[in-house]
């Protein structure tokens, strides 16, 4: 049944209906609507049984979901930013011992300065962790995926993270239609651990592996992401059979068929990037879309099958690596080698900036120019930089720049120099 | 005059002495029912021969000690979740364990929130039946797992936790934490400058923090005492909610003692006052171990090299003396030496 | 199902690794000699018969004491107990009351009438014992027990020996010791009473006897010459003790000086207590710390109104007084000579100088070595004649009733021995558990039970017995105050101890042994053990 309801409210909902057994939760901003709204559930007993915890710090949430999955629990929760940065050691250590946890990552973006907007650059500080990283478009993927998340981390003992954009998403009101539970225990069965803290069947979980080992140990993690490649559409297929609905999957092409450019992105930055391709066709322009669900595991064959026409491929992403560039670009660069394509990475929307259709028009747009560099900022003002820039050059005690550029940009709104 | 067995235990229960009473592991005299776990030809071995532990590893013991416990007290319904350290380290090196009890280690600084995520587990599957204790070494408890550790004694989570304190970051290589003693040699606090050691700092006493969240039970043990320590895994376990049992175990290599002293180091420890050994409950003392022999703490730090310097001609009386101190200080917050003292039994 | 690789193991894996090979250094438990039984001259096992006693096995304790000694009331009465002198526990708190408990088990074992273990089938075979003192009743009942035929002779009327006739009732009730002979000549003994052997080669030869046991002890009370002594006065104390055992006491008036040191003066003083003198002093030529005498038996007479005249000797009777001369110690601690003179009103004075033995009746053998009047032996017990063996006060010895039971059991084994044409080699004895090996933190704390003392007033006025026995709640509790020094009790220290779980518990009285295969050598078993069973020895390479 559509039901136009925020964001945070449908994730909450759809979580619920899978069947939590213990749902820890420590706040932080995006992420704080989704876990109240499970915490009023459990308390008021529509969501049961299920333990729902208020714990001191996302490292303990996290920690808390590993006993909790390890003991045979399914184990769900959610944070951001600089929440998922001080539960990191535990995400290893989640997906190393291969727990079938699923948390919703509100992709915000990380400190210092501090900010409390949306990017991606959380998301990517993980990708290296050996989680499963799905990334929605809409709030109506987003609480589809996290029912396709439970199915494939329990069926290949693999944490699974749920990625949707801070504020843009979570805090969205639009329609959004709900599964009932009948058909998500229909496609969700219940939790079948691969291992178990069990007392009639006692083993020891989380030896410490030497050099002898660990290489294997890390090899077989990798294959796992492999298997997941192959069942990631698999899962949506069947969910798509289920619901009708073509939710998930490892890649979304829009309009790439004949494209001659084609722009790649994650979440819900593609609806606006989708409004400009259609704009930029109108025009006469062949470009595409390419969305990327699934970036951990990164599909490389799919993502080459995609970009197989074009010649040009334009990145946009919310995170970059600083002092090199594009993470989700370096990626896509795997997709196109050997192809005679040219790959532009444009990062946009950090820690909040607007993504307008306009920009990404002309990106679109400069690109057919072939006048796009390999690496550019979308929006940047340039004149702030150079005003910073010439001031460390000028001062040694030039102070923080985050509250420089601050100043700049008041003195500028007052029209002062 | 009675000869025959069946009139001994009511002989037994008025004649209230026994040979080695309860000081000894094990003793014939005892009705089965006050005989330790350790004595049983039957206890669990939760941590198994063929663990890497150093000669004579006073982790070891006391993991032994208190999980064979805990397992009877549970009747063999235990799950047990480890912190990182010598204990994980020297227990499960690939490809052999040595737990013979379903055991799952995370990290260093998580095992009370791991702990408490297997316990809810158990709730939210109605198998109450089955207990966690978590355990950790002093640096896994009093350093990195403090914040853990404080939310879960907040919560009131239902698990046992044990603190096994040998003083120090032992797995690597000795060196000071947050319960290391003044004046102890470790790597990183060497015997130089004018308080050559660890320097003298406000301790940071653990079962005391833990009193404080008003938990149901707080105790602390040693190695030297087993049915003392046996009685509060025992009490421990007949409660709900969250538990903290504080061990004392003593370690040849990084305190520089011979590995055949442990138990007799956890003696003195707990005979010269340095390490009181109480228990209490939502955070009032119920009972304490009183004394039996006092001794003086040279005679404690005499048997360390970490306190060679403070001993002997060449050593610091006047640091001997603030050691002294310390020791004496809980001899009175405690009353560990009643003036009255009951012959015989402990009873 | 299989489980995650590396990550997840299975239980019991661990013991692939055999950590005993780390070690250089082995633990080995090891029996010692407990002091006690090493100090006991009538070598009883005193551990074992304690181990039994304290979990209330008091007919199975008793059954290990008469393995070596028959007459446990009685010594459980007279020992001086060297056990308890040499008790571990003497320097934890204080002895164990070893005296104590083999009293109560002996009277235990006459109060329910349990029997003596039977003898061995009969051998054929015929041993002679003269005297039916300590040392000729305990060779009897070990050479019955052996399955040999004895008959045992004695000039008294009653058998006995010193036991009846030389320590007073007030010490050894009569119907404790007529209860233990009892037990002994039960065993199915040729008893002669009245008949003192004047020809040991011809009683032997007329009765056919296979060996001879010579347990005739010291009975002749050695007297010295004190001038103007008339023999109304001076009587010797052998004499005086047997003529009271008789029913026959001499008259010695009110005021009765004995001279002399030993227990025999004291045993003396304490009788003419008992038998109305007012005035009971005893003349000792050299101090308190010097007197022979057994300390507590020294306090027991001062607490019945015994009083002693140190450093003085009997100089001659002058009329009704008798005359003694101070004496002061030399740098030896010799008594000396200080011409210091008193007198004492006396009505009589009895010499308690010592005892000799009557060995007349071997002048028909010549091989017999007589030497400080007393029969030269073997460590057997033998005799330079073959088959002639002898012990008690009249071979050399302390001259206790319980070194006399420890001559009785050699002798028995030794005739046993000869007459199976074997050497009794003697049994090695282990090392000695000394203190130092112990770890006695373990022990929980106990003073010792004290026996009840009767009320001085009562016993300075009759023979009743002066130290009352245990009750079984005291005698529970001393047993249990034993220390098992050097033996392995079972205690489950080293069990409980290791961290390596490297030692097995063997089960109920088998001990345990060591896993070496995961022993890493820490020695805390070592050190834990309370009573000193294990040691480490050097590993073999």
């Amino acid at each position: 049944m559509l039901r136009q309801l925020e964001g945070s409210r449908a994730i909450a909902e759809t979580v619920a209906l899978c069947r939590p057994e213990v749902v820890c939760a420590y706040p932080i901003s995006p992420q704080t609507h989704i876990i109240e709204a499970i915490g009023r559930m459990v308390k008021d007993g529509s969501l049961a049984p299920c333990e729902f915890i208020n714990v001191e710090s996302e490292f303990a949430a996290m920690s808390v979901s590993i006993g909790a999955s390890a003991a045979g629990a399914r184990a769900y929760t959610a944070t951001a930013s600089q929440g998922l940065l001080f539960m990191i050691e535990a995400v290893y250590n989640a997906a190393g011992l291969g727990l079938p946890i699923v948390m919703t990552l509100a992709n915000r973006a990380i400190g210092a300065p501090i900010n409390i907007w949306n990017d991606h650059s959380d998301a990517m500080a993980v990708r290296d962790t050996g989680w499963i990283q799905l990334f929605a478009e809409t709030n109506q993927e987003a609480a589809d995926l996290h029912v396709q998340a439970f199915r494939l981390a329990e069926e290949l003992s693999v944490p699974v993270m749920v990625c949707m954009d801070g504020f843009i998403l979570t805090h969205a009101v639009e329609g959004v239609d709900l599964l009932d539970q009948a058909t998500v225990d229909r496609f969700l069965p219940p939790y079948e651990p691969r291992q178990v803290l069990d007392p009639d069947d006692p083993v020891s979980i989380g030896a410490m592996v030497g050099p002898e080992a660990f290489e294997e140990v890390r090899y077989l993690a990798h294959l796992r992401q492999l298997d997941a490649l192959d069942q990631i559409p698999v899962i949506a297929d069947a969910f798509a059979e289920l619901t009708g609905r073509a939710s998930g999957g490892l890649v979304h092409p829009y309009r790439t068929a004949d494209a001659d450019t084609i722009v790649v992105a994650m979440g819900s930055v593609l609806g606006t990037i989708k409004d400009a391709v259609d704009r930029r066709r109108e025009a006469g322009d062949r470009v595409g879309v390419l969305g990327i669900t699934s970036f951990r595991p990164f599909p490389i064959a799919a993502v080459r099958r995609a970009l197989s026409g074009a010649r040009r491929v334009v990145v946009i992403e919310k995170a970059f690596s600083l002092g090199m560039g594009g993470v989700l670009a370096t990626d896509v660069s795997m997709a196109t080698l050997g192809s005679t394509a040219v790959l532009s990475t444009v990062v946009a929307g950090l820690g909040g900036r607007p993504i307008p259709r306009r920009s990404v028009e002309e990106t679109i747009e400069r690109a057919g120019r072939d006048q796009l560099t390999p690496l550019s900022f979308l929006d940047l003002d340039d004149g702030i930089i150079e005003r910073e820039r010439g001031r460390m050059a000028r001062t040694r005690r030039s102070g923080p720049f985050a509250e420089n550029v601050l100043r700049d940009l008041r003195q500028a709104k007052e029209g002062r120099p | 005059m009675s000869h025959d067995p069946t009139d001994a235990p009511a002989l037994d229960q008025r004649v209230h002495f026994y040979q080695v009473g309860s000081f000894a592991v094990g003793n014939r005299l005892l009705n089965a029912d006050d005989r330790t776990v350790q004595s049983s030809a039957q206890r669990t071995n939760s941590i198994d021969s063929g663990h890497r532990a150093c000669q004579g590893c006073g982790e070891a013991l006391g993991a032994r000690y208190a999980l064979d416990a805990a397992m009877r007290a549970t009747n063999g319904r235990l799950l047990a979740v480890n912190a990182t350290g010598c204990l994980e380290v020297f227990s499960t090196p690939y490809p052999e364990t040595s737990w013979r009890i379903p055991w799952l280690h995370s990290l260093f600084g998580n095992a009370p929130a791991v702990a408490t995520g297997v316990s809810a587990a158990m709730r939210v599957k109605g198998r109450e039946d089955v207990r966690v204790v978590a355990q950790a070494g002093d640096g896994g408890t009093v350093d990195i797992g403090f914040g853990t550790l404080s939310g879960m004694f907040e919560r009131n989570d239902d698990v046992l936790f044990i603190c096994y304190d040998n003083e120090g970051y032992m797995n690597t290589g000795v060196q000071r934490s947050a319960a290391t003693p003044p004046a102890a040699r470790t790597a990183t606090t060497d015997v130089v400058g004018d308080e050559p050691g660890n320097p003298f700092g406000q301790g940071k006493d653990l079962p005391r923090i833990a009193m404080a969240h008003d938990i149901p039970y707080v105790a602390t043990a040693t190695v030297a005492d087993l049915h003392d320590l046996e009685r509060k895994v025992e009490r421990a376990m007949s409660l709900r909610g969250a538990r903290y049992l504080h061990v004392f175990v003593p370690c040849p290599l990084g305190w520089g003692a011979a590995s055949n002293e442990t138990i007799h180091l956890a003696r003195l420890a707990q005979s010269t006052g340095l390490f009181p050994v109480f228990e209490a409950e939502r955070g009032v003392v119920t009972n304490v171990l009183p004394i039996r022999r006092w001794s003086p703490v040279e005679e404690y730090l005499t048997l360390q090299r970490r306190y060679a310097h403070l001993v002997g001609p060449r050593g610091r009386p006047d640091i001997v003396a603030r050691l002294q101190a310390i020791a004496d200080a809980n001899v009175v917050r405690y009353g560990l030496l009643p003036d009255e003292r009951n012959d015989g039994e402990d009873d | 199902m299989e489980r995650p690789f590396a990550i997840t193991l299975d239980v019991g894996s661990s013991r692939a690794n055999h950590t005993g090979s780390w070690r250089v250094e082995r633990p080995v438990y090891v029996d010692r000699l407990p002091p006690c039984n090493d100090a006991c001259p009538a070598g009883e096992n005193i551990q074992g018969w304690l181990y039994e006693a304290e979990s209330g096995g008091y007919e199975a304790a008793w059954r290990v004491l008469v393995e070596d000694n028959p007459l446990p009331a009685i010594m459980g009465r007279v020992c001086f107990h060297p056990c308890e002198t040499s008790c571990n526990r003497a320097q934890v708190d204080e002895a164990v009351g070893i005296n104590a408990v083999e009293r109560f088990l002996g009277d235990a074992a006459i109060e329910h009438g349990w029997s003596l273990p039977a003898p061995a089938p009969d051998t054929g075979r015929r041993v002679l014992v003269i005297g039916a003192g300590p040392a000729g009743l305990s060779a009897t009942y070990h050479l019955r027990r052996l399955g040999h035929a004895v008959r045992l002779v004695d000039g008294a009327p009653r058998l006995g020996g010193m036991l009846r006739y030389g320590i007073p009732a007030y010490r050894l009730p009569r119907a404790v010791l007529d209860a233990e002979i009892a037990r002994i000549v039960d065993l199915g003994v040729e008893v002669v009473v009245d008949h003192s052997v004047r020809d040991v080669e011809a009683e032997r030869r007329d009765g056919a006897f296979d060996a001879v046991f010579l347990a005739v002890g010291a009975q002749i009370g050695r007297r010295v010459n004190i001038p103007a002594g008339d023999s109304a006065k001076v009587i010797d104390a052998v004499s005086f003790l047997h003529r009271v055992a008789d029913d026959d006491p001499p008259m010695l008036g009110r005021r009765v000086v004995v001279y002399g040191g030993g227990d025999t003066a004291l045993d003396a003083a304490r009788t003419a207590r008992r038998l109305g003198a007012t005035e009971a002093v005893i003349v000792y030529r050299r101090n308190r710390d010097r007197m022979p005498a057994h300390a507590e038996e020294v306090e027991q007479a001062l607490g019945e109104g015994v009083s002693v005249r140190w450093l003085a000797t009997v100089d001659r009777f002058d009329g009704e007084r008798l005359v003694i001369e101070k004496m002061r110690l030399n740098a030896e601690g010799f008594p000396e000579s200080t011409g210091e003179f008193e007198e004492l009103d006396t009505d009589a004075l009895v010499l308690a100088l010592g005892q000799d033995t009557d060995l007349s009746l071997l002048e028909g053998n010549a091989n017999v070595e007589v030497r400080d009047g007393v029969v030269q032996v073997t460590p057997t017990m033998m005799t330079h004649e073959r088959g002639v063996f002898a012990g008690g006060d009249a071979a050399p010895s302390d001259r206790t009733a319980t070194v006399a039971v420890g001559h009785g059991k050699r002798a028995a084994r030794g005739i046993d021995a000869y007459l199976r044409g074997a050497t009794d080699a003697p049994r090695e004895r282990h090392g000695v558990a000394t203190v130092d090996r112990l770890n006695t933190w373990y022990y929980a704390d106990a003073p010792r039970t004290r026996r009840p003392e009767l009320e001085r007033v009562r016993r300075q006025t009759n023979f009743e017995e002066v130290v009352g026995g245990l009750t079984e709640q005291n005698a529970l509790f001393e047993a249990r105050r034993c220390l098992s020094c050097g033996n392995c009790f079972e205690c489950d220290n080293c069990f409980g101890v290791c961290p390596d779980n490297a030692v097995v518990k063997l089960g109920a009285g088998q001990r345990y042994e060591f896993n070496y295969d995961f022993c890493k050598g820490c020695g805390i078993c070592v050190r834990e053990c309370p009573c000193g069973a294990i040691e480490m020895v050097p590993e073999r390479i």
